[in-house]
């Protein structure tokens, strides 16, 4: 039986995103050690601070892990935090496939139920928001005015990097992507009106710097706590 | 007070602290990390010459905060707010009594604020008075991520909460400083969620909600509620040293809450010992909006950097200001106005 190549593992690892920041957490240099042996592997996740929010933290190691299990030889997967608050809780409820609530019950008895979805939907609309935004900005600089935006369809955008990361972003919503559907959605998918657009823009660029700066401060944090190594080691 | 190309700021200092970060002081790990955690953002966001090494960073002296703040700082007035995480610290981090030495010390230097936690019950009722007789409370600071026990936190809609905010209603306590920043609860939703400060914003409209580091992680939905609740500020801990390694951000960020928010609503505060005052206000005083920016963001003038150092807290802590330092033939910011920023596309 053939190994498990480490390019397999990086290439899986860099779908998954720090749900905040809207980034691979390979380029966020939050990967800090790969270890495979047999069909099992082994991976460390290093965050830029000790209390960083157990919910974005859990997400993170269980789309690592859904996203390793799938590869071919990939028996067993194990995903350790370093220096965490909630180490212990995180890596046992990835492993036993537990889920975050069931996970944090010996933390706290401060879980509502509803599990990470909601959180995890809130963030995938700030990601298709700042996507949007960014590609707009780029049709904007190359001379497109707010009114043409409005009235464009998606099979109108020249292509682009951007367009592409957008469209990923849409397609984890659900929304149509379709060449005669407006490019212009609402975070609810909702067409947006010739009116609305400036402010949807201004809104949406507030979304993008938001969570620009998130990762701006993680990424200063992480070197402070962890030193020089800007990329991911692993 | 700190004077540059012949204008004159009068400087307030919004959230400064006297902690014991120390080994000795420590719980568990968790003391340990929560002060390395403050570490880290001093090494990240400060110029190399004011790092400290974490030994210092532990504990520090009176001389050492009288230094930094006034003598080499520019502030006229600090005010302290209080970090109790005494689930973290033996003797907690950061309390009313611990600051409470210094103001009383040189009450015309330092403001202290207290603090509350809801689940302290009808105790914690009394204990406010307390505090709020003993140190004549214009302000508190709350720290909804704070652990305690089993719980991991609480929130400003909790039922006890609002009873506590209906005390400092009654004692006359206006300033309601909030910490949005390293928070827990509620574990399974948005963690750094700034609903609950809407919630109450609308409810206890006689109340001053100052939300610490403008809402950071969560700077979108904090200044959509800056754009519906008057009585909502944004304090610029952690926002404002950007200023120094992230300029453009920085310029992107004060640009948006200049917009959202406008100049009377913003105010500023070291955060020390994680930053000093020092270089903030130097480099802030010296900052401009990059010119390739400015068609989106408009200008910072002297007149908005006086508002946000200084007069927009003098005017929410009721602090007198010299009268050459105040603004000539305006008001001295307390109440929103709008922006000046030009509402153009984006």
């Amino acid at each position: 039986m053939s190994e498990i190549r480490e390019s397999e593992v990086l290439d899986a690892l860099s779908g998954v995103r720090d749900p905040e920041l809207d980034e691979p957490i390979t380029t966020l240099g939050f990967v800090s050690h790969v270890e495979r042996d047999e069909g099992t592997v082994r991976l460390r996740l290093r965050l830029p601070t000790y209390f960083c929010s157990p919910n974005f933290a859990y997400i993170m190691a269980e789309d690592a892990k859904r996203a390793l299990i799938s590869l071919p030889r990939v028996e067993r997967v194990e995903v350790v935090l370093e220096e965490f608050h909630v180490a212990q809780e995180i890596s046992r409820g990835v492993e036993r496939d537990e889920g975050f609530d069931r996970a944090m019950a010996s933390f706290s008895d401060e879980t509502t139920g509803e599990d990470l979805d909601a959180v995890r939907e809130t963030f995938r609309k700030k990601a298709f928001v700042r996507r949007q935004e960014i590609l707009c900005r780029t049709l904007l600089s190359r001379g497109t005015s707010p009114r043409e935006l409005a009235h464009m369809r998606l099979g109108d955008v020249p292509p682009c990097p951007e367009l592409e990361v957008y469209l990923e972003r849409r397609r984890e919503l659900g929304f149509d992507l379709s060449p005669s559907s407006p490019l212009l959605l609402s975070a609810s998918g909702d067409p947006v009106p010739e009116e609305a657009v400036v402010e949807h823009l201004r809104k949406a660029r507030l979304t993008r710097i938001s969570l620009e700066s998130n990762g701006a401060l993680c990424s200063d944090l992480l070197q402070a706590r962890y030193g020089r190594k800007e990329k991911s080691s692993a | 007070m700190y004077e540059k190309d012949g204008e004159k700021y009068f400087v307030v200092d919004g959230h400064v602290h006297f902690w014991d970060g120390s080994p000795q002081n420590w719980r568990n790990v968790h003391g340990q990390q929560f002060i390395e955690c403050f570490h880290d953002y001093q090494t990240a966001l400060s110029p190399e010459e004011y790092k400290w090494p974490i030994e210092e960073f532990y504990k520090y002296s009176e001389e050492r905060i009288l230094h930094d703040l006034f003598e080499v700082g520019y502030d006229d007035k600090a005010i302290f707010q209080p970090t109790y995480l005494t689930d973290f610290y033996k003797n907690g981090f950061n309390t009313t009594e611990q600051d409470g030495v210094l103001a009383e010390k040189y009450p015309d230097r330092f403001i202290v604020n207290g603090a509350f936690d809801p689940r302290d019950g009808e105790e914690g009722l009394r204990e406010l008075e307390r505090l709020a007789e003993r140190y004549n409370l214009k302000g508190v600071k709350l720290y909804t991520a704070e652990w305690k026990g089993r719980s991991k936190g609480w929130s400003l809609k909790d039922d006890w909460a609002k009873r506590y905010l209906e005390k400092c209603v009654e004692l006359g306590i206006k300033n309601i400083h909030v910490h949005k920043g390293p928070t827990i609860r509620p574990l399974n939703r948005d963690a750094f969620d700034v609903a609950d400060v809407d919630d109450v914003a609308s409810e206890f409209t006689d109340l001053n909600f100052i939300v610490e580091h403008v809402g950071l992680p969560r700077l979108e939905d904090f200044c959509w509620i800056g754009t519906q609740e008057p009585n909502v500020y944004g304090g610029l801990a952690v926002a404002i040293p950007f200023i120094h390694t992230r300029p453009r951000y920085f310029a992107q960020i004060i640009g948006e809450l200049l917009y959202w928010l406008g100049e009377d609503r913003i105010t500023f505060g070291s955060d020390y010992a994680i930053w000093q005052p020092k270089w903030l206000i130097e480099e802030f005083v010296d900052f401009q909006i990059p010119e390739d920016m400015q068609g989106e963001y408009g200008t910072l003038t002297p007149e908005i950097k006086k508002k946000i150092l200084g007069l927009n807290l003098a005017g929410l802590y009721g602090i007198e200001v010299p009268e050459e330092l105040k603004l000539k033939g305006a008001h001295s910011g307390t109440g929103p106005v709008g922006s000046d920023a030009e509402p153009v596309a984006p």
